[in-house]
């Protein structure tokens, strides 16, 4: 993955607006976070292999980006995400990455579904 | 303590890298004494957060780069017997109890082990490995008392000592600690920051330091039956 430019992510997500995709959309503070700070609250939420069609993708802001998919009847949306790459199967991979090189979050279009 | 003889070692964790930090002298130690080891690993941490910045891995590719690192591990422990069991990382405790019970099950029934490592239900902070204890203490439960293998647990919630006291067994692995050090090398992927993690907390004043490289430590588990 490489940092976000807005023009190719946007270009990308406009190449997967109106196809059945399957979706990934996981935020998460990872398991530990209470164990190394008992005052943190911890929340996480993840989704995989959803099946959607959105009308309209977009990236937003200055770094860190947000992505947003309209829907014909609703949304998803990412904050955060500072990388992106399309990989050698043809699928959309976006994350938000901290300064400390771990994953916060993760959206990911693909034509065909995620592994497992 | 020195080991006593086994008839087979089962080691029963949810993620690549679990094993190294607990068990990996112990189990090296099992080994040279010709103690026959399987590790049964139920998923490949496909949910691991460290990508590293720059990423050296996406969501979608860091389970095959952990799978390699886990074989690689268990060449270094000495494990010639490594089952990947196929779940997904974070989602153990979301499968079927009966499902992951019978799972446990399987395996006991097929290697008869004399001993199984696993984590201590209660005190094991991931929710997979709060699982994954639970399963295997409970397959082992439902066992006729005369024939139960004995369960060795890893904890190390904080709240571990003050709730359990000092674990019951402490095994001497300075003898193969370049061993262990190299499993978890082996799994560069995860140890790189953890490492730099136990290192702050040493800093802090949170001594869990040369546990790792000259002692491993467990609790037994207790029926009351």
């Amino acid at each position: 993955m490489k940092e976000v430019n807005t023009n190719e992510l946007q270009e990308l997500l406009n190449s997967f607006a109106n196809k059945d995709v399957f979706i990934h959309l996981e935020t998460t503070n990872g398991s530990y976070a209470t164990h190394y700070n008992e005052n943190f609250f911890n929340a996480g939420a993840f989704i995989r292999n959803v099946q959607l069609r959105y009308e309209l993708g977009k990236v937003v802001g200055d770094a860190p980006h947000r992505v947003g998919l309209k829907m014909p009847h609703g949304w998803v949306y990412a904050q955060g995400i500072t990388h992106f790459e399309l990989d050698d199967q043809g699928r959309l991979l976006m994350a938000g990455i901290d300064n400390t090189g771990k994953l916060a979050i993760a959206l990911e279009i693909s034509e065909s579904p995620f592994a497992y | 303590m020195t080991l006593q003889e086994e008839r087979h070692v089962l080691v029963v964790y949810p993620h690549p890298d679990d094993e190294a930090f607990s068990v990996a002298g112990t189990l090296r130690l099992y080994h040279n004494m010709g103690v026959p080891v399987t590790y049964a690993c139920l998923t490949l941490g496909e949910m691991g957060r460290n990508l590293g910045n720059p990423p050296f891995a996406t969501r979608e590719s860091l389970p095959e780069i952990r799978r390699k690192e886990l074989i690689a591990a268990c060449e270094a422990m000495g494990i010639e017997d490594l089952r990947m069991m196929g779940l997904r990382d974070k989602t153990v405790e979301f499968e079927d109890d009966e499902k992951m019970i019978k799972l446990v099950t399987d395996l006991i029934v097929e290697l008869n082990p004399s001993l199984i490592f696993t984590f201590l239900p209660g005190f094991a902070v991931h929710p997979d490995h709060e699982a994954t204890g639970r399963a295997v203490v409970e397959a082992v439960r439902r066992i006729d008392k005369k024939y139960r293998p004995r369960i060795l647990a890893c904890a190390f919630a904080n709240d571990t000592v003050e709730k359990n006291g000092e674990p019951d067994v402490t095994i001497d692995i300075s003898s193969v600690k370049e061993d262990k050090l190299k499993a978890l090398k082996a799994h560069i992927s995860q140890t790189g920051w953890m490492l730099q993690e136990t290192a702050k907390r040493v800093d802090e004043g949170e001594v869990l330091s040369d546990s790792w490289l000259n002692t491993e430590k467990f609790y037994n588990v207790v029926f009351n039956d």
